[in-house]
């Protein structure tokens, strides 16, 4: 029975090949655009994800310089106000697990014949702790290499893979801005930020080389940055209070007095980001949605056009004993079948088209198997729903009636 | 008129009234129609155009429902059944042939012929043989695969009396089945359905407007106005019959 009804309703869409088409494309624009946006949606949330897991937990980062009403950071290009033994201090706070004050700059590498221009960051031996980052090869520095400003450095996959190709860096030297660099060790790989820099793209020394003898600061011991690890994530609002009270007494900044620094929670922000990113890519589903429904309005407008032209047809089976439910079924059976086939095209022009974004484009692009089934299951319940009314038209119609229709 | 008699009466009409709701208000197509029709009765039902000939075949073949009145076949009274109930009664115990044949033009003759047992719910293997057995019957054997388009109307008709044979119907309804036909061919599915009644006891009726297709059957009835004008019995002899 469902094999035959199968049959007919492959004849009957094979009798009208370009309404046919023309009823299916709809529905295929409208999943195609669903999982298309869904894998959009998707990419930027891996990104994210990766980010957060790559940025470290319980996170803050606290800038020298207050924070004026606009938001703004004054003091820039004045002394910083804080400083290593800010720093050593913060660290003494019990709700604190690291401190890692950096110095960020870019210069240019050079290895044998090599050369790439890269991020430059002096940091404490605590920085790996701060961001959770492992080496896969080497050894990191110590605070010995940063108390005698050694020349040392540790490199991240990209400027192994730019400058070393397939050769092992540990202790080759390298040249950073023309000064020699033994390399310790390698950064395991991390893939980007949340703005997305790549994150592998990174020279890590000791913060006393990078601040004496690399990028040279007339400020001496002073930091413009730097970032504190929480010992949990219950800590975090302790630790803020803590850090904001402890640099104020130490600043003697008098009660109702503005800050000379700033202190921002990484993780919370990374958490409104990851939010961001999830309504966002709700709302591109969302959107793409839209165009299944019209993609079911042209199903439901066809086919009832379709009952209409065929009427008399309804009528000839009526006549010889179809009941209700078989008439039914077979106009339901066509449109289901419309929208499944439609459905199909819309997956692959989809993944077709993420795949033209994901080459075409910076865009990261994922396309998940829930998604297909999802925009598979939704198609599939837009035919049916919207392939009802008129199908129920059709089996309600009067024997007679039908068959004098002409 | 036929002797009352209880035991074998396929068809019972009581009283039955048709009227149609039009712009001018209501009008009555039939006006209290009383008849009772037997098994293995062959009827022609003849009157002039718009006297409620095929108003009242809608009504036996269970198309249409009457305004008022009975209608009792095989003793079942069909104003009390479900759309689907008549759709299984039509299905079982009722064949079809119309004027304008009816087959459906994107199936097959094949197809057209096994669509009945499809609704009756056959198995494949049946329907497949039999729709060939009965394509044989009419003469079609070599055309199975062959869209209704493809052949002439005389050979259409054949394959309408085919399909409407396919559940071993006790009743065949013919609303002028010849009436798209020529002479000639018109006396060959006169001779196909006059076989039926005859060798498989199948209650014809049909409608015609030609005399000489009229008298193939055994029982004439004019309709008049919404009303039979007379009834009578003819041809006993079958100077028609081959
Ligand atoms: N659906 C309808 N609505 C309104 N009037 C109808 C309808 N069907 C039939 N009639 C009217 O009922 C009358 C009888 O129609 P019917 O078709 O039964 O006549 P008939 O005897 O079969 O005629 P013919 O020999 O021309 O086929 C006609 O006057 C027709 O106009
Ligand atoms: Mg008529």
């Amino acid at each position: 029975m469902l094999a035959n009804m199968l049959r007919e309703a492959w004849r009957a869409m094979a009798a009208n090949k370009l309404r046919t088409f023309l009823t299916m494309l709809g529905l295929v624009i409208g999943v195609g655009a669903v999982v298309l946006m869904l894998a959009i949606g998707q990419g930027a949330q891996t990104l994210v994800k990766e980010a957060v897991a790559t940025m470290g937990s319980n996170l803050f980062i606290v800038l020298s310089g207050g924070t004026t009403t606009g938001g703004a950071r004054s003091g820039s290009g004045t002394a910083p106000t804080l400083t290593l033994s800010d720093a050593q201090a913060i660290e003494e706070l019990p709700s604190v697990a690291a401190v890692a004050p950096t110095q960020n700059g870019t210069a240019q590498l050079v290895y044998g014949a090599s050369n790439w221009n890269s991020s430059v960051i002096g940091v404490t031996p605590s920085y790996l702790l701060v961001r959770e980052w492992r080496l896969v090869r080497g050894q990191p520095f110590t605070d010995t290499d940063v108390r005698t400003v050694a020349r040392v450095a540790i490199i991240g996959q990209t400027v192994a893979r730019e400058l070393f190709g397939s050769e092992d860096p540990v202790d080759k030297t390298i040249r950073i801005r023309n000064s020699p660099y033994v390399v310790m060790g390698v950064l395991g790989a991390k893939g980007q930020s949340f703005d997305g820099r790549d994150q592998d793209d990174t020279v890590l020394i000791p913060f006393s080389t990078a601040q004496r003898k690399l990028y040279g600061t007339s400020f001496p011991d002073s930091v413009r940055f730097m970032m504190v690890k929480a010992v949990s994530e219950d800590a975090m609002d302790r630790t803020e209070e803590g850090i904001t009270t402890l640099l104020r007494e130490r600043h003697r900044i008098p009660p109702g007095g503005e800050n000379d620094f700033t202190v921002r929670n990484l993780s919370a922000a990374a958490d409104v980001q990851a939010q961001t990113t999830r309504v966002m890519s709700i709302m591109l589903g969302a959107v793409a949605s839209i165009s299944l429904v019209v993609g079911g309005i042209g199903i439901m407008n066809i086919m009832l056009v379709s009952v209409t032209e065929r009427t008399r047809e309804i009528g000839i089976r009526m006549a010889i004993g179809a009941r209700q439910r078989d008439i039914l079924l077979q106009f339901l059976l066509e449109s289901v079948i419309v929208s499944v086939v439609g459905c199909l095209i819309g997956v692959v022009l989809g993944v077709g088209g993420a795949a033209l974004v994901s080459q075409t484009t910076e865009m990261m692009v994922v396309v998940t198997g829930a998604a297909i089934l999802l925009s598979f299951a939704v198609a599939a319940a837009v035919g049916i729903f919207f392939g009802f009314y008129p199908a129920r038209k059709a089996a309600g119609l009067k024997p007679i009636e039908a068959l004098r229709y002409q | 008129m036929k002797a009352a008699g209880h035991a074998a009466a396929l068809i019972r009409v009581e009283g039955l009234h048709k009227q149609y709701e039009t712009d001018a208000g209501p009008q009555p197509v039939l006006r209290g129609v009383d008849l009772r029709i037997d098994a293995g009765e062959f009827i022609a039902v003849m009157g002039p155009s718009g006297s409620g000939k095929s108003t009242f075949m809608n009504i036996l073949g269970c198309l249409d429902v009457p305004t008022s009145g009975r209608y009792l076949l095989d003793g079942h009274d069909t104003s009390r059944m479900s759309a689907d109930q008549l759709a299984q009664l039509r299905n079982r115990f009722i064949g079809f042939v119309f004027q304008g044949f009816n087959l459906l033009p994107r199936a097959t003759l094949l197809d057209n012929v096994a669509l009945p047992m499809l609704y009756a719910g056959r198995p494949t293997q049946e329907r497949a043989a039999r729709a060939q057995e009965l394509l044989a019957r009419v003469g079609l054997e070599r055309y199975g695969q062959y869209l209704p388009s493809r052949i002439s109307g005389g050979q259409q008709q054949r394959v309408a009396i085919a399909r409407s044979l396919a559940n071993r119907p006790k009743l065949l309804l013919a609303d002028e089945p010849t009436g798209n036909l020529d002479t000639a061919t018109s006396h060959d599915i006169m001779q196909l359905i006059g076989a039926l009644n005859r060798e498989e006891g199948t209650t014809v009726v049909l409608v015609t407007h030609e005399t000489d297709i009229a008298h193939f059957a055994k029982r004439i009835i004019h309709f008049v106005d919404g009303k039979v004008d007379s009834d009578e019995e003819v041809g006993i002899a079958g100077q028609h019959a081959p």
